[in-house]
């Protein structure tokens, strides 16, 4: 791998970022909605529900977890989408540039994008409804860097997506956080759901995530076991996810498909 | 096709599903050499072109540049080959000056800033540095691919219509300095329908039929050696009557 090449892939979505307002806002101004919608919705509940339980935590902390996972999964597609609506697959791929560096300056990429979206999260979330972080400290991370890798291990299947099924699949790949968030138990925990969907959940990282912060909202240790687990299927996740991608490419470039997302519209 | 070549095509073959577009194109390109690939629309120009650019692959057959597998050693044959085609733009969205950094650094291109500066001078680009490349007209937009496709100093040239958009005037100055720049170490393949431009730049021609080489030679001669006065009606005569050529 050669790093020149990973940081120009990096530094074309730099360019992106810098010459277009448009692309920056989304970049927090979704998860700040969110924040704020959610932000409301947890102070009501606490002057409506039994004094002693505070929701702040429990649904805030889940919202901004959740946003910025899809932040990261969003980050990894979007930076490829950029290159099949410029139409730009021709000029990238018949490079010196190999499939692995690619997708690396893809991940890069999205830990600025997902980093600027989880910072905005934060302060708001801080600032405006009393939730802060920072009482968690360090343990905090093992939970984002998880979500973190299953976040980019789903981009990368969505770029799988849409190189094969061609731009108009970008449909199926936007709603993929919301087709597994009921098997993740962002809002609540898996023993409330049936037990298929608990076999199902159990495969899931994010499961792992907001169980073991559920549990270290409410005075628990930290669940350092399942969390390894969680992290250890995100990693595998993102290898897999990697070898599809290097596969449905392979294939791309046997079947033409490269040059034709280059030079027509495609379907 | 010994090792000299910066190019060379062997056996070159692809099929899709019962379709052949491409039946065995065997052809080689020297260093200084400009070659012209011509053809009717559908004769295997541009599946020729993707194959030799990496991004699609033979059924059959290999791609060398300058001795280097393309199939085995990809990164390294294609950071000696560039290339411009009128359906591969660059992206609208950059202005042209991120344009070329952004391929300089996919292209490994040294002293790379030092580099913009010379061809954003040569192709007449430093009045639109900071324009979008998306808005500039479709002749500026040619002479930024053009820039683009020059960025690595390519031993290997492959221009698909470089001249398409461009007007007379612009077109005389781009041949001329591809033709200047292929007297150097460069290889260039170059397609176009003008054939007066392939008369003009081209110092041998390739002439493809339903994806086969069907002529090859001097384009100022292989007219006469067919009997016929210009390449224009050699060109109409292989596209509408292939097979009157193939049996002389």
């Amino acid at each position: 791998m050669r790093a020149e090449r990973t940081a120009a892939v990096v530094l074309r979505q730099f360019y992106l970022l810098r010459g277009s307002p448009a692309r920056v806002l989304p970049l927090f101004a979704w998860v700040a909605i969110d924040i704020v919608l959610w932000g409301f919705f947890t102070r009501y509940l606490n002057t409506v529900a039994e004094p002693g339980f505070d929701f702040v935590p429990a649904l805030l902390g889940a919202v901004l977890l959740w946003d910025f996972f899809t932040r990261v999964m969003h980050g990894v597609t979007t930076a490829f989408l950029e290159d099949v609506w410029s139409r730009n697959f021709l000029n990238v791929f018949a490079s010196p540039l190999k499939i692995s560096e690619y997708v690396a300056g893809l991940v890069v990429a999205t830990v600025a994008t997902s980093a600027v979206g989880l910072a905005a999260m934060l302060v708001l979330a801080a600032a405006v409804f009393g939730l802060s972080f920072a009482a968690y400290g360090a343990l905090l991370v093992p939970f984002l860097l998880v979500l973190f890798l299953f976040g980019i291990a789903l981009g990368v299947v969505g770029c799988a997506i849409v190189l094969r099924l061609g731009p108009a699949s970008e449909w199926f790949i936007w709603p993929l956080p919301a087709l597994i968030s009921p098997f993740a138990g962002v809002f609540y925990p898996l023993s409330a759901l049936p037990p298929w969907m608990q076999t199902a959940a159990r495969a899931l990282p994010p499961s792992y995530v907001f169980e073991g912060m559920r549990a270290v909202v409410s005075g628990e240790a930290p669940p350092a076991g399942s969390l390894l687990w969680g992290a250890a299927l995100a990693v595998l996740y993102v290898l897999l996810a990697c070898w599809l991608f290097t596969r449905v490419h392979r294939q791309a470039v046997r079947t033409g498909l490269i040059a034709r997302y280059s030079a027509e519209s495609v379907s | 096709m010994d090792g000299t070549n910066v190019l060379s095509v062997e056996g070159l073959r692809k099929v899709y599903g019962a379709t052949v577009a491409v039946d065995g194109v065997s052809f080689a390109v020297r260093p200084g050499e400009v070659v012209g690939l011509l053809g009717p629309n559908g004769a295997g120009k541009t599946t020729t072109i993707n194959m030799v650019l990496g991004v699609l692959e033979p059924t059959a057959g290999r791609v060398l540049v300058e001795g280097l597998d393309l199939a085995r050693q990809r990164s390294r044959a294609l950071e000696r080959t560039n290339f411009a085609a009128v359906y591969a733009p660059l992206p609208g969205n950059l202005t042209v000056a991120q344009n070329l950094r952004v391929f300089g650094m996919l292209y490994g291109v040294a002293r790379l800033s030092q580099r913009i500066e010379e061809l954003l001078e040569e192709f007449d680009l430093l009045p639109f540095r900071d324009a979008k490349s998306g808005v500039l007209s479709s002749g500026e937009q040619t002479r930024a691919a053009l820039a683009k496709a020059m960025l690595n100093r390519p031993h290997l040239l492959l221009l698909d219509e470089p001249t398409a958009s461009l007007d007379p005037a612009t077109a005389r100055e781009i041949r001329a300095r591809m033709r200047s720049f292929a007297a150097g170490e460069c290889g260039v393949l170059w397609t176009s329908h003008n054939m007066y431009e392939v008369e003009e730049v081209c110092d041998r021609v390739l002439f493809l039929s339903k994806g086969r080489v069907l002529l090859e030679g001097d384009p100022k001669t292989l007219p006469s050696e067919h009997g016929l006065r210009t390449l224009e009606e050699l060109f109409i005569t292989a596209a509408r009557e292939p097979l009157t050529l193939e049996r002389e």
